[in-house]
């Protein structure tokens, strides 16, 4: 017995379905695209290490540095 | 597969009906006006902002008419024009168009705030709160102003493209609102006056019924002279200049010329001749509105291009 069950219902909303996926994958690729370039639009790069749940030592300005 | 046959299976709404809910036509003015705003703005963003600023609140306005749809069903039902709508002819769920229009508000302001910034978010959500309900579900069925007060609705799109640009509201976003505002009524007012409409077996008050047709045309040229000063004034903010000076003054000429016309006639004429005059300035003012903001974009291609 095949293991695949076929239904109606399945040709009938095929449309309907493929339609709600395309939809799904374009937000995707919209809320990627959008993170991409607010990324990009930091600038400076230590930014970014910013976002890390994890303190970073490394990234506090420390006492004599110029900036 | 059943033996069931396709007559008794429900019918099936496929994504056509439901992008049909999001009155694509309103959809493309929304867009228009609202780029429009974005695009003369002064300060330039990135263009992907700008591209998912724009595609956010056209879905915002789609939302707020499924949602307009959802409540209004049963006065679309009763009238001829809207008779076909997804809802009244039985393709989509009354359920279905809450759900959908709830959701895309939810997802345009949210998706709006992240890429943009809290000003334009919350404009977009006034604008849907405006529309679907002080303006669908009480003004439209209590008084015959409704036209005015949900002009407002469609004005609001170019004052969010300019806020998604600059983060604030100012003369210039003003009167891009006021121009739409203004002009709503008299275009309005002028299709009524030539299309024979049902909005009295469903309940809805229309100036033309509630009034009477020579009240009408008196409304249409008093909110075209108010218009003029309105559309002339943006020529003068930073956003404007010879160019649009220039379309402005043709077009307001054009449309008050119009609009004069249909105050001076009454309806035994305006039969004689099959309503010419009122069909006229109904596209007239299509164009009005179109070349107004044709013409920002005109001056604002000229400000970068330093000419």
């Amino acid at each position: 017995m095949a293991i695949k069950v076929e239904h109606e219902v399945h040709e009938r909303r095929k449309g309907r379905n493929f339609g709600v996926g395309a939809l799904l994958i374009g937000f995707i690729g919209l809320v990627f695209a959008l993170t991409v370039v607010k990324v990009l639009q930091l600038g400076d790069a230590r930014q970014f290490e910013n976002f890390d749940h994890v303190a970073r030592p490394a990234i506090i300005p420390q006492e004599g540095d110029t900036e | 597969m059943t033996d069931m046959s396709v007559q008794d299976q429900p019918y099936e709404a496929g994504m056509g009906d439901y992008f049909a809910l999001m009155k694509p036509r309103v959809m493309s003015l929304v867009i228009f006006t609202a780029l429009v705003g974005l695009l003369v703005a002064p300060t330039p963003g990135h263009p992907f902002i700008g591209f998912l600023a724009i595609l956010c609140i056209a879905v915002g306005a789609g939302a707020s008419g499924a949602l307009n749809m959802w409540w209004d069903a049963d006065i679309d039902a009763k009238m001829r024009r809207t008779a076909k709508r997804p809802i009244p002819s039985g393709r989509v769920q009354p359920g279905e168009a809450l759900g959908i229009g709830l959701a895309l508000s939810g997802f345009s302001i949210v998706l709006l705030w992240l890429a943009t910034n809290a000003l334009s978010a919350g404009l977009l959500a006034f604008t849907i709160f405006f529309y679907a309900v002080i303006y669908s579900m009480w003004l439209k069925r209590a008084t015959p102003q409704n036209i005015v007060i949900g002009g407002a609705a469609g004005a609001f799109p170019p004052m969010i493209g300019w806020a998604v640009a600059t983060g604030s509201v100012s003369i210039e976003s003003v009167l891009m609102f006021a121009l739409i505002f203004m002009w709503t009524p008299p275009h309005f007012w002028a299709l009524a006056l030539f299309v024979k409409t049902d909005y009295g077996d469903a309940d809805v008050p229309m100036l033309t019924e509630t009034h009477g047709r020579d009240s009408t045309r008196r409304h249409v040229i008093a909110y075209a002279v108010l218009l003029a000063p309105v559309a002339l004034g943006i020529g003068f903010t930073s956003i404007g200049g010879y160019v649009y000076l220039g379309v402005a003054a043709v077009m307001n000429a054009w449309f008050l010329k119009g609009c004069y016309g249909i105050w001076r006639r009454d309806d035994a004429a305006a039969e004689a001749d099959n309503y010419l005059v009122e069909r006229k300035v109904f596209k007239v003012s299509l164009y009005y509105l179109f070349l107004h903001f044709g013409a920002l974009l005109v001056e604002a291609a000229l400000r970068t291009t330093g000419v």
